[in-house]
């Protein structure tokens, strides 16, 4: 269960005129550049390919480690031989979403029109545009089908955009805390974190590039992300009210260590995300909304399964959401499997309950990879 | 091919189903008698359950199946949804028996119900001689720790069907492993209904 995939590397591709790529806004990019990781191997029917999504702040490094870093990728403990994601059986692929900032192009990538980077200048993207970037890198590894998608919060509404968009290129799909649209608390959230970006004078408006970037702003709008993630329950035994120095210092200096806890998630979020990144993906979640026939349209059987996923602690995806999406299409006869697992983790239980959740999935992928032989 | 391991209520419920019957297993628990109807009658399987350590098992048995409460598990399906709705060792479970089968009634062509005989000879002998609440196989709790909130016998529901204009299409009764074809009402344990509407 704990043995890791070892040493792992980003690779990239990029899509260049005339293959440039129209967007939902109606604007367009003339290259982009996806960066992504692989693990496995692929099959010689190619039936085994698993793509995963990352969530909000994720990247393409899902797994094993990287050379000089010991930190694993951010879903280590699902990915690799004889876990979840078994990649003794199946080919992993995960990349980073378009509007991003780790390799895949986004407003901190350079404007080859102007040699600088696009910040505001970039298009607005929506999770239906994130998947048909997906969509090339699946067909520049030569596959046809996948096996599965599978993906948390943002990540679970790329799931669902693939089940939407490709209903014929996904054999199963397993959307984890997340929703068919965002509700107004959810992009309320996303709103106020955009604000304390765009607050920050050191946005500039989004040309901060030569400057250094907002990082009071994003720091603050990445602190009340992780509230946001975390539960009263969880907050209360990984804090309680205790104080770093022991005591009370009469002042406004960071004393309790849920204070500390966020300054510090706040200050190590700036070494490593661009601002704009956080307000172009925040955007497209906001704009996010398959809700009712939009994600699978009436009439005609659903082929595809589906393993729906939700946390009992969870406030920021609550799980009457994902209910709702397994309601909807168990009501249409489509094969779909909903389990609501009981942590206190909050919204960060996706990444944290990898027992259940493999539970789950490995008898999940095993028959969906069954039945298509 | 007859399994040795398969319970007697189960075999009996997978006798009562067509081959590739639409079927939903209101409290279908850890998915054997879903499993069971999948490899031999071919059905296209539903379940709802609401313990979560069963989830874990029927996706471990490859069945598709909702975590969440029976009673409110059919409000969105259309008329006519499924070939049958089994409730079985569950509708003695839901607070209001009353709307769930008119529920079950509406959305499937047949309904199954499988329940334990409060009336059974052993039952009535516990109440009569020891003066307590029975415990037995098919009734296998106290009164403390039941999961059951009605009892009923065989003629009781029988009562309910006629009251509510319900058709008995088939009744089929056990004592442990055994049918039971005489007085069901006192010698049968278990009973598994086959009810429609009329």
């Amino acid at each position: 269960m704990t043995t890791s995939i070892g040493a792992v590397e980003t690779k990239s591709v990029s899509f260049a005129p005339p293959h440039g790529l129209a967007l939902e806004s109606g604007r367009s990019l003339g290259s982009v550049t996806v960066a992504y990781e692989t693990y496995g191997r692929l099959n010689a029917e190619k039936s085994n390919a698993v793509l995963v999504c990352h969530a909000l702040s994720g990247d393409a490094h899902a797994a094993g480690v990287h050379s000089g870093d010991p930190k694993p990728g951010w879903w280590d403990s699902m990915i690799g031989p004889g876990k979840a994601f078994d990649t003794d059986k199946y080919f992993v692929i995960c990349s980073n979403v378009l509007g991003g900032c780790k390799g895949t192009t986004g407003p901190s990538s350079v404007n080859p029109a102007t040699g600088e980077p696009y910040g505001l200048s970039f298009p607005v993207v929506t999770v239906g545009d994130m998947v048909e970037v997906q969509r090339r890198l699946i067909d520049h590894l030569g596959i046809d089908k996948l096996l599965s998608v599978s993906g948390g919060s943002m990540g679970g509404m790329q799931v669902l955009q693939w089940a939407a968009s490709y209903p014929d290129r996904v054999r199963s799909v397993i959307p984890m805390a997340t929703s068919t649209k965002h509700s107004p608390q959810q992009i309320a959230f996303d709103e106020v974190g955009r604000q304390a970006i765009m607050a920050d004078p050191s946005w500039r408006a989004g040309n901060y590039y030569k400057h250094g970037q907002p990082e009071r702003g994003l720091a603050l709008a990445r602190m009340i992300g992780h509230i946001t993630y975390m539960s009263d329950q969880s907050m209360e035994e990984k804090f309680s009210r205790k104080l770093k120095a022991g005591e009370y210092t009469f002042s406004f200096a960071t004393e309790f260590e849920v204070e500390g806890y966020l300054k510090h998630r706040g200050d190590s979020f700036v070494q490593r995300f661009d601002a704009n990144s956080y307000l172009y993906l925040t955007k497209a979640l906001d704009y996010f909304d398959l809700s009712g026939e939009k994600l699978v349209p009436l009439g005609g059987p659903i082929h595809t399964r589906f393993l729906v996923i939700a946390f009992k602690s969870d406030w920021l995806y609550p799980p009457y959401q994902s209910k709702e999406i397994a309601n909807f299409l168990r009501t249409r006869h489509a094969d779909v499997t909903y389990c609501e697992i009981q942590s206190t983790y909050g919204h960060d239980a996706f990444l944290l309950e990898f027992e259940q959740e493999t539970n789950l999935i490995r008898h999940f992928l095993l028959k969906a990879s069954t039945d298509a032989e | 091919m007859p399994n040795e391991s398969v319970r007697p209520d189960h075999r009996i419920i997978s006798d009562l189903i067509d081959p590739g019957a639409l079927v939903m297993d209101l409290g279908c628990g850890d998915g054997d008698l879903l499993a069971l109807l999948v490899r031999e009658k071919k059905v296209k399987a539903q379940g709802i359950e609401l313990k979560e350590v069963s989830i874990y098992s029927c996706v471990e048995k490859g069945l598709s199946v909702f975590h969440g409460d029976i009673e409110t598990g059919l409000g969105g399906y259309a008329d006519g949804s499924f070939d049958f709705v089994i409730l079985n060792q569950s509708m003695q479970e839901v607070k209001d028996v009353d709307f769930l089968i008119r529920e079950a009634l509406r959305v499937a062509k047949k309904v199954i119900v499988g329940f334990p005989n409060m009336a059974h000879l052993r039952a009535r002998s516990y109440l009569f001689f020891l003066g307590r609440g029975p415990v037995s196989a098919s009734l296998p709790y106290r009164w403390y720790d039941t999961p059951n909130v009605h009892y009923l016998s065989v003629d009781d529901f029988r009562d309910f069907c006629a009251d509510k204009g319900i058709r008995i299409v088939e009744e089929r009764f056990l004592s442990g492993n055994r049918r039971v074809h005489l007085w069901p009402n006192l010698l049968a344990e278990n009973a598994v209904v086959v009810i429609a509407k009329s």
